[in-house]
């Protein structure tokens, strides 16, 4: 068991790596990448269930490490590893690969080897994003991720993909160059990219303060452009719109978010607590933003866009509110709008293939007709509210209140109103689709409720709704010993007004 | 010790003569409609045992032959081996694209073996004259080559600009040559730099340098140089233009280094902001002109002004740092530009001097294994991690950084996140649907034969080891800094001259 712990993290990376070689080398014929790619992340899932299951809950930092020296000059270490924070972060991408394959089933007509190679490649990014803790490696599968998104948007867009693309990849990939240039002083500075070592080094005052506030403020634009934080969001709706569905799922918030919680709070503690004020006050905004523009839309993708944007502003409160609810509940809340957001992203990617049209005008009354699809739209958008006892409401409570009495009660009071407003863009949308009278559009179609595969992919994720919504001690307990881990070792030497240290690592080297 | 015998330190050369000799005698001899096919198969051994011979040579101990002219040294090994190398991928392209019925193949290939034969001597020459005499073979070759299709379009135009530009170029670096000349009294590096650095503010040397440097800035393109680049690149047939993007550009390169280091490393104070601002300027200037263009070649040919920029950034770097850096960039880039030129005679033909983005629209579709070499080829362009071009701009800028220009590398970057837009129109036109879907893919796809696809096979390759494990090569590339930065073997500083500086200081004991 101990060899498996060891290594199983490579394996999480490398498998989808290596099923995308082999959708690559083997023909285009019929439906043969599908399976070798169903087959690939089912298999890479069963790999991260065994993260949690051999986890240990009493012991802070990280696990299932691994740490090799990969390139000599610089010192870039293969360093991977999990704590709490990004457990089941990881555990998530696995669940929603299997998920995106069968949601793009019969979705992707055309060029399938492409279309899934260049999607498990995907995957391979997202886990090592989550999973590095050298700081370079970890930059290296953060801009990886930006190419098979890119190229998947401009080959399967709906109206303009590659405009879509361009935008997409450049708003993520310009704030990326000030981020490796921050990389690169750091290196400069102290030798190390390794995330545990830097840590110390920075806390400890190793690094003028001065320096500290550029690199920390490099870090954080590039990570708030990713997430997106209004007003960097410019490229959220159009990618929406273009993006098939199964890489639509998996592009906005997490990456971001993470890595907002492990390397700026994680790293520039200081310079965190000095942004945490603008980023509250933008995040407030980009709450009711997103979700006053999410009322207005007439395109079902840009709704959800702008949704995302509103939740995902949510989540940046609760993390730079600098408070333990905050973070459980923010981390819980990435875990949830990954869950929401892909099952909603399903139903209405079945939606469009059935009726080629994302105009919410054009809908209406389909809940007679689809009985099955309108429930499951219904739970996924009750948990999108925070219905209590669906999964929503846990991570929205935890932020609300951790806001209301750790940081300002008008912040908190103006984030709820926020979420007042997404309740009633979410329930218009259930109710200019699904109810009133049938539309011609409805009625020119014959009934073709959701299939059994259709069916398979979305039931696990209402149940997971629910459970997670009654028993979110599962989860809590491992996010817990990430954000709050026992004190650093010589954290006595900090200043009385420094923040404990989260998400920290035990030095390597 | 015994001594080396001169002729081993200039195997390769002597190597290449022969083979091009051989070639051009056969193609005379030749009965006029015989296939002159083979000979292109000779010229590409007698490559590849020069590489080999490059490789050999390593286990010679560093020195000097040839009355203390020709240099073998790590450095001038890793130039050879790189030159040689680029010389065989673009003759292996050029055996497959090269149309059948031109009468003048045998001159093809022997013109690119003695070229090479030029860009291999400019590398390992360590004496002035040598270097000129050098610099002629290499550019005679190309300017011949560049104009090699005389009938059609612009490739006359492009001949006549490059030659005559390029023939004020090289008078520039003559004229040099003769004012450190009149100054020192001597035209080897090693005793310029022992006399130069006795007096550094000597008119004559300053003259030399700024001279020198004129010259060779032309040779690698860039800004204010680098006018005749996008004529020729548009002008020249594809794979000459592979060719000549590359390996003359390495050898000069090599060139500047060892000006720089070598030569006038007492001038660093000078020389390093002049190359500072050039950089900036060629990646600026590069990338915004690019940003326009619709012919393909042209757009290249900016990127090539844009990378000499990158590249001569890490000439901010101190010594053996900046010096390995740029030469692994060298490395980096000419693996993925032959490997995109490669891509592109094949997709759009030998002879097609306007390919315009328009034109790859759907290349993904036609060709899927051209199509992704395509777009695998401008990501690592554009930088992306685990691709050549990234390491090569990484350790430029971490040169740079380490060298203490940190604006440099912001700028860099910056102006890496300005040319993804270019790189990008390009891969997402390939990656978007055509137009016409049944036209496209009526058109038949365009055949990959052996020879080409070797030269594909090695660009692959090399642009993925070099970004995913880049140590050796970076190795090889510090081994060469360390020997150029390295005390020269002896050296007999003359007494005997009486002008310039050999009268303003004593001879060395």
């Amino acid at each position: 068991m101990n060899a498996i712990n060891e290594s199983i993290l490579t394996w999480i990376l490398l498998l989808p790596l290596a099923g995308a070689v082999l959708v690559a080398l083997m023909p285009d014929r019929g439906k043969l990448p599908n399976w070798i790619a169903l087959l690939t992340s089912l298999a890479t899932f069963g790999f991260t269930l065994h993260l949690p299951a051999h986890f240990l809950l009493g012991q802070g930092g990280f696990q299932f490490q691994i740490d090799l020296p990969w390139i000599e000059n610089p010192a870039i270490f293969y360093h991977v590893g999990v704590d709490g924070l990004s457990l089941w972060l990881v555990v998530l991408t696995g669940l929603l690969a299997p998920i995106g394959v069968l949601a793009s089933w019969n979705a992707i007509k055309e060029r399938r080897k492409v279309f899934f190679a260049l999607f498990l490649v995907q995957q391979t990014a997202m886990f090592g994003v989550f999973i590095s803790l050298d700081l370079m490696l970890y930059y290296g599968f953060w801009e990886l991720s930006l190419v098979p998104m890119a190229i998947l948007i401009a080959m399967y867009g709906r109206k303009d993909g590659p405009k879509a693309a361009i935008k997409f990849f450049l708003f993520t990939f310009i704030p990326s160059a000030p981020l490796l240039v921050a990389l690169l002083w750091l290196y400069a500075r102290t030798g190390s990219f390794d995330f545990a070592t830097l840590q110390i080094l920075i806390t400890h005052g190793a690094l003028p303060a001065g320096a500290l506030f550029w690199v920390a403020l490099a870090f954080l634009f590039a990570f708030a452009v990713k997430v997106p934080v209004f007003p960097l969001h410019g490229w959220l709706a159009d990618t929406f719109t273009e993006a098939p569905v199964a890489l639509a799922m998996v592009v906005a918030g997490k990456l971001g978010l993470y890595s907002m919680l492990r390397f700026h709070i994680g790293l520039f503690p200081v310079q965190a607590r000095a942004a945490a004020p603008y980023l509250i006050a933008l995040a407030v905004v980009g709450m009711l933003y997103g979700a006053c523009l999410a009322l207005v839309q007439r395109d079902f993708w840009r709704l959800i866009a702008f949704a995302a944007l509103s939740h995902l502003s949510l989540i940046t409160l609760g993390i730079y509110g600098l408070t333990f609810t905050g973070w459980d509940g923010a981390v819980y809340q990435i875990l949830n709008h990954g869950v929401i957001d892909g099952a909603l992203f399903v139903l209405l990617g079945f939606l469009y293939d059935r009726y080629q049209t994302s105009q919410i005008g054009d809908y209406g009354g389909l809940a007679g007709k689809l009985p099955r699809t309108a429930t499951l739209f219904v739970i996924a958008s009750l948990a999108m509210i925070g219905l209590p006892m669906l999964n929503g409401f846990v991570g929205e409570f935890l932020i609300l209140s951790s806001t209301f009495t750790g940081v300002s009660k008008s912040w908190a009071i103006a984030a709820s109103l926020g979420v007042i407003l997404g309740a009633a863009y979410m329930l218009w949308l259930v109710q200019r689709i699904f109810y009133g009278p049938e539309s011609n559009l409805a009625t020119s179609k014959p009934a073709d409720d959701l299939h059994f595969r259709e069916l398979a992919v979305l039931a696990p994720l209402a149940v997971l709704m629910l459970v997670m919504g009654l028993a979110p001690s599962l989860w809590m307990q491992s996010i817990e010993t990430g954000v709050h881990p026992p004190p650093l070792k010589g954290s006595s030497v900090l200043p009385a007004s420094a923040l404990p240290i989260p998400f920290h690592g035990e030095v390597q080297r | 010790m015994n001594p080396v015998p001169d002729i081993f330190r200039i195997l390769p050369e002597v190597i290449l003569t022969l083979t091009g000799v051989a070639v051009m005698l056969t193609d005379a001899s030749l009965p006029p409609h015989w296939a002159r096919r083979p000979l292109g198969w000779v010229a590409a051994l007698g490559a590849t045992f020069a590489l080999w011979a490059s490789l050999w040579q390593l286990s010679l101990p560093q020195g000097t032959g040839f009355y203390g002219t020709v240099e073998t040294s790590a450095f001038t090994i890793f130039f050879h081996v790189l030159i040689c190398g680029i010389v065989l991928v673009a003759l292996l392209l050029s055996l497959d694209t090269l149309p059948a019925d031109s009468h003048h193949q045998g001159e093809f290939y022997a013109l690119v073996v003695f070229g090479a034969v030029g860009m291999c001597l400019l590398t390992g020459a360590v004496e002035l004259l040598l270097v000129f005499i050098a610099l002629e073979i290499s550019s005679i070759s190309t300017y011949v080559l560049a104009g090699y299709r005389k009938q059609t379009g612009c490739g006359p135009e492009a001949a006549i600009k490059y030659f005559l530009l390029g023939s004020f170029a090289t008078a520039f670096l003559l004229y040099g040559v003769a004012m450190i000349f009149g100054a020192t009294g001597t035209t080897q590096i090693y005793e310029i730099a022992q006399l130069a650095a006795s007096a550094p503010n000597h008119s004559l040397v300053l003259a030399s340098l700024a001279l020198m440097l004129v010259g060779i800035l032309f040779k690698v393109s860039a800004v204010p140089f680098h006018i005749w680049t996008p004529d020729v690149y548009e002008g020249a047939p594809s794979p000459v233009v592979a060719l000549l993007s590359t390996a003359p550009k390495a050898a000069a390169f090599a060139l500047l280094l060892r000006v720089a280091y070598e030569m006038f490393p007492s001038l660093h104070s000078l020389w390093a902001p002049l190359l500072w601002i050039v950089a900036v300027l060629s990646m600026t200037v590069g990338n915004l002109a690019a940003l326009r263009q619709q012919n393909v070649k042209r757009m290249l040919a900016y990127s090539a002004i844009a990378h000499a920029g990158y590249l001569l950034a890490a000439f901010a770097g101190l010594g053996n740092s900046g010096i390995a850096a740029a030469s692994f960039y060298i490395a980096a880039y000419a693996a993925m530009n032959v490997g995109i030129f490669a891509v592109i005679t094949l997709i759009s033909g030998y002879n097609d001097e306007r390919p315009l983005v328009a034109d790859f629209r759907g290349v993904l579709y036609r060709s899927p294994l051209l199509g992704s070499l395509l777009i695998f080829f401008l990501v690592s362009l554009v930088g992306i991690p685990f691709t050549g071009g990234f390491f090569g701009k990484f350790y430029a800028f971490t040169a740079a950084v380490g060298g203490g220009a940190v604006w440099l590398a912001i700028i860099g970057l910056l102006n890496s996140g300005l040319a993804a837009a270019y790189y990008l129109r390009l891969a997402l036109a390939a990656a978007q649907r055509p137009a016409d879907a049944a036209a496209a893919t009526a058109l038949p796809a365009p055949q990959v034969g052996i020879a080409v696809g070797a030269a594909l096979l090695l660009a692959v390759l090399a642009t993925l080891v070099l970004g995913i494990v880049p140590g050796e090569v970076l190795h090889a590339a510090e081994g060469g800094a360390h020997s150029l930065q390295a005390p020269p073997p002896s050296i007999k500083v003359p007494g005997g001259f009486v002008r310039g500086l050999a009268v303003e200081q004593p001879p060395a004991p």
